[in-house]
């Protein structure tokens, strides 16, 4: 009977769905993520490569690129070029400052000169879904409405495989994706200057504002530089959520979200 | 009938200046309100995939209007790829990323600000700002995005008015229509009925046939 899908919940099952979590009366964040470093989780950076030589990023586990051959079908390869333009090693800074002991994978959507596209994008999101990464972490969108119920059905089965979407919000009032769709958590930047700052938006649909604003982030090149933008904020959750789900590792997505929630400054944060 | 219609009303307005003295008026807001160096709108020429400097005001104005460079490379070609803002101080420290702006000029940002700027689905170009005075904010970055909203619409009449005067140099009926416009636009109140008995007499024949 356990191999089945649960449907339904008959009455005398409901001790085989017992939580494994000792959820406490109330969730702190010594509860949520008190000494955890990340370890054992996989945090996937969707985005342009990482540089792996650079200081702040210290180890990529494994790094692929999307690209497309002759037909124009999607395949991937290992990525022998690294970062592209500096924003995915930015991003995997970021991971690697809050959370050192979590494995940085990279799954490269575009290629020199910027090529890619839609069909790379949802092509290399799959990939990654697909690899089982606890956390995906993807400062970018896209604003092409045909993409978008492609995407939808990716988050969600992301969703409920136990994959952790993490999407930057537009920084623009336009409409884009998948950032909007509820089974990710979307991302915006707020000013201050703790990169443990979390805060929860009553008014979807961006839910939670991190760091994002004049931060210090791995460039191309061995490079520092500071950056602005909710790309950046959008690591600082990943990280965060690396953090829960290495000490709490049986929590699904919907769960996680909820100890975000519960553990925002602006909600019962700094306990 | 688009092309017939965007014909006429471009050789009616005069349109092209007009449109790039809008873009170059919003680089010039832009650039006072931020207290920057230098502010320039790139425009994406997509037959050959490169990002065209359509207004340029202050630090290297008259070296970039009309420069070209490949959209695939640095900040602005990022933030097109990405349809994403992206807000970048120290930029002279990888001056890979700054050589959109850089090359040929001798003038390597510090700090710089790149937007998207999008319409309907499509990126049409990027709004850069250079080397503003403040600390970056949040509420700057809701400017610019208005900016953005501005630039954009300016720049997709600009390609409106290219489009149509393409079409117009391309065909001669397309041309004769044009010039009956601007000659119709430019008659004065005492000579405009009779114009208007005329086309509408020449409306009616040619139902006819």
């Amino acid at each position: 009977m356990s191999e089945l899908p649960a449907w339904s919940l008959p009455h005398d099952a409901a001790k085989d769905i017992a939580l494994g979590t000792d959820w406490p009366a109330e969730v702190t964040r010594e509860w949520a993520w008190g000494d955890a470093t990340g370890k054992g989780v996989r945090v996937c950076i969707l985005d342009s490569g990482v540089d792996a030589s650079h200081p702040k990023v210290g180890h990529v586990e494994s790094a692929v690129a999307v690209s497309k051959d002759e037909d124009g079908a999607a395949f991937v390869a290992e990525d022998v070029e690294g970062d592209v333009c500096g924003h995915g090693t930015a991003c995997a800074g970021i991971v690697r400052s809050l959370a050192p002991d979590a494995e940085i994978h990279s799954v490269r959507v575009l290629g020199p000169g910027f090529t890619g596209g839609g069909n790379i994008l949802l092509f290399g999101l799959r990939y990654a879904i697909e690899q089982g990464f606890e956390v995906i972490n993807m400062s970018l969108s896209t604003t092409k409405k045909d993409y978008a119920a492609v995407l939808h059905e990716l988050a969600d089965s992301a969703y409920f495989q136990r994959t952790v979407l993490v999407a930057s919000a537009h920084n623009m009032p336009v409409e884009s994706y998948p950032w909007r769709f509820a089974s990710v958590i979307s991302v915006g930047s707020h000013e201050e200057d703790d990169p443990m700052a979390l805060y929860y938006n009553p008014n979807p649909p961006v839910e939670f504002f991190a760091r994002g604003v004049n931060v210090e982030v791995a460039w191309m090149g061995g490079d520092v530089l500071s950056a602005s933008g909710n790309s950046f904020a959008t690591p600082h959750v990943s990280a965060i959520c690396a953090l829960v789900r290495s000490k709490h590792p049986e929590l699904t997505p919907f769960q996680l979200k909820s100890v975000l929630h519960l553990t925002a400054a602006n909600v019962g944060g700094n306990r | 009938m688009s092309d017939l219609n965007s014909a006429v009303a471009a050789a009616a307005l005069g349109s092209e200046e007009r449109f790039r003295a809008l873009l170059r008026s919003v680089v010039e807001v832009a650039r006072a309100i931020f207290a920057a160096k230098a502010s320039s709108i790139l425009l994406l020429d997509e037959a050959s995939n490169e990002l065209v400097f359509e207004a340029v005001v202050g630090e290297g104005e008259d070296d970039l209007l009309g420069r070209r460079f490949p959209a695939g490379t640095g900040v602005a070609g990022w933030v097109l790829a990405t349809r994403t803002p992206l807000v970048i101080e120290d930029v002279a420290r990888d001056p890979r990323f700054a050589k959109d702006v850089a090359e040929g000029t001798g003038y390597v940002p510090q700090g710089l600000m790149a937007v998207p700027l999008l319409h309907d689905e499509s990126a049409l170009g990027v709004l850069e700002v250079l080397d503003r005075q403040s600390r970056f904010t949040l509420e700057e970055m809701e400017l610019l995005g208005l900016f953005a909203t501005q630039a954009a619409i300016a720049l997709d009449l600009l390609r409106r008015a290219r489009h149509a005067e393409a079409a117009l140099a391309g065909d001669d009926e397309l041309s004769a229509v044009a010039r009956l416009a601007t000659a119709l636009d430019g008659l004065d109140e005492e000579a405009r009925p009779g114009a208007q008995q005329l086309l509408d007499a020449l409306a009616t024949v040619l139902k006819r046939s």
